[in-house]
């Protein structure tokens, strides 16, 4: 397990608190609750370095190929989600022009130093891995990954070393891997035990909780921040959710909407370092960035929001 | 892929509707005026194809390189140059209309060795789906509340390209045809099919309402030219 480095810690959370973007992080309880306040931040435990609980992520959303307007509109988009204190974006290879489109957005903002940049490694070669991740950063057209994940755990066995090996070059700073929808759990459970993986990225939103039971808490043991995917089923969940009205404990936590309550579940876990809601537009990326703020339901919120939903 | 059974057809998709929409837009505007020309050309082909029942050796090599043409132009302009894009299998999906394009001139050298009238069937049919490809596709999307501005057009666009070669290819299989240009003209049919379900699976996993519209032409086609041929051997 890689040991925190309370210096790198120290760095970060004074980077922070000098752009004013967020406080540490505090499960807010029900009527307690003070006014909405700056982005919520949690630590990554393999250092301690504080992130926002909420990133952007670029799935489909930012697979907008050579269409100039639809990338200055994902340019937008960023520059909306740095403004409301966001530095996560999450993209892959697997994601068609959405690295070119995030490079693009990182160019026109100048924000190349902001962003703590997230993608993945997707491919079964060995031999290719290091080309695509180089690929990669190209297309990014940053200095470096902050977080290079292995994609689906796809040749994992592979990735991981190349990738650990990156890191102690000084060439990463955090390696993960990811799955999603539930695929291959104990697969993953195996790798988070045999290796010292600083993220692992999984679905998990108000319906797909089954990582509740082994993940988080390995997680948690084995001091891994955790990535939630899908938080809104690619908007699934929010086109099912919005039928019904916001029930009036929403208000206890701030939301004003139901992708609100569904952030708010995710990020309150203890486990969960960030979610990654993808979107293409700006006033859902507000929206969403709102939900990092404010009140944060406590584990009897937390249940009784699940219940809620279950019960719909 | 491992746990292949748990993925759906949505998962697949890698862009969204917009984008998708936006690829024929931004293609139409580039290319402008050729939409309309190939329209236009399309239109005078099937005007023709309809006054002449009886399809000379030479008419059908010629219309069969044509289309030949057009596959060549869809590969390279379209599934090369914008689809790829947006979607990683964008030039595996050039390949194959490039090599659909080369199955058509060999069916259309084939071909210079026979002619003679089509089944009614195939003739009706074969119209039909022409016509349709290239009168009525274009107008479509106005059905669905899209602009003609994102028409897809036949020769420009793949679906009306792969639904009008269906068209052709049951114009141009004929009873008299030599078993050289039988098996010629049949090696040039799986593509379009293909194409017919891939994008059809493309536009129901985007919840588009014509997604079916294609692999049940495609079917139809099928059917049709099965029927034909049974006809013709029975003959």
């Amino acid at each position: 397990m890689v040991k925190p480095s309370r210096s790198i810690a120290r760095r970060f959370v004074l980077r922070q608190l000098a752009l004013g973007l967020g406080t540490a992080w505090t499960p807010w309880v029900g009527a307690q609750a003070p006014p909405k306040g700056p982005v919520a931040l949690k630590p990554i435990p393999s250092t301690g370095e504080m992130l926002p609980v909420v990133g952007l992520g670029t799935w489909i959303t930012f697979n907008v190929g050579n269409d100039r307007a639809a990338r200055d509109a994902c340019a937008d988009v960023m520059k909306a989600f740095f403004e409301a204190g966001g530095r996560m974006i999450d993209s892959s290879p697997m994601y068609g022009s959405s690295q070119p489109v995030v490079g693009h957005g990182l160019a026109r903002l100048g924000l190349a130093a902001r962003v703590f940049a997230a993608d993945k490694v997707w491919t079964s070669s060995g031999a290719r891995g290091p080309g695509q991740v180089e690929e990669s950063r190209r297309h990014w057209n940053i200095a470096r990954f902050d977080l290079l994940q292995v994609h689906n755990l796809l040749g994992w066995e592979e990735q991981l070393p190349m990738l650990f090996s990156m890191k102690q070059a000084g060439r990463l700073r955090y390696v993960g891997i990811t799955t999603s929808e539930g695929r291959r759990h104990r697969e993953i459970e195996d790798v988070m035990r045999r290796h010292p993986l600083d993220f692992v990225q999984v679905t998990y939103n108000l319906l797909d909780r089954e990582v509740e039971q082994r993940i988080l808490p390995l997680a948690r043991e084995r001091g891994i921040a955790v990535i939630a995917n899908r938080p809104f089923r690619e908007g699934a969940l929010l086109r099912d959710l919005q039928r019904h009205r916001l029930p009036a404990w929403a208000a206890e936590v701030d939301c004003a909407s139901w992708a609100q309550v569904a952030l708010k579940f995710i990020v309150s876990h203890p486990a969960l370092a960030c979610a990654i809601p993808a979107t293409s537009s700006v006033g859902h990326v507000r929206e969403n960035m709102a939900a990092a703020t404010g009140r944060m339901p406590d584990a009897a919120l937390r249940q009784r929001i699940a219940a809620h939903v279950d019960a719909l | 892929m491992t746990e292949w059974w748990t993925y759906r057809l949505s998962d697949f998709l890698m862009f969204s509707a917009r984008t998708y929409r936006r690829l024929f837009e931004l293609h139409n505007a580039d290319l402008w005026p050729l939409p309309v020309i190939a329209g236009i050309g399309g239109a005078l082909a099937l005007v023709v194809a309809w006054r002449r029942r009886h399809l000379s050796a030479r008419a059908t090599s010629m219309a069969l390189t044509v289309l030949a043409a057009a596959w060549l132009w869809v590969a390279w302009a379209f599934q090369l140059q914008r689809y790829a894009a947006i979607n990683t299998a964008g030039p595996w999906f050039a390949a194959a209309f490039a090599l659909e394009a080369l199955l058509l001139v060999a069916a259309g050298l084939a071909s210079l060795r026979s002619s003679s009238e089509p089944p009614a069937s195939g003739r009706r049919w074969g119209l039909g789906l022409f016509a349709f490809a290239v009168l009525a596709y274009p107008w479509l999307g106005l059905l669905f509340g899209r602009p003609l501005s994102q028409a897809e057009v036949f020769g420009i666009a793949p679906d009306p390209t792969a639904l009008g070669t269906l068209g052709v290819l049951l114009l141009t299989s004929q009873p008299g045809d030599a078993i050289v240009a039988r098996r010629a003209l049949a090696l040039a049919w799986p593509i379009p099919l293909l194409w017919c379900a891939v994008s059809g699976a493309t536009l129901w996993a985007m919840e588009a309402p014509e997604a079916p519209l294609l692999p049940v032409l495609a079917a139809i086609a099928v059917t049709v030219a099965v029927r034909s041929s049974r006809a013709n051997r029975a003959a």
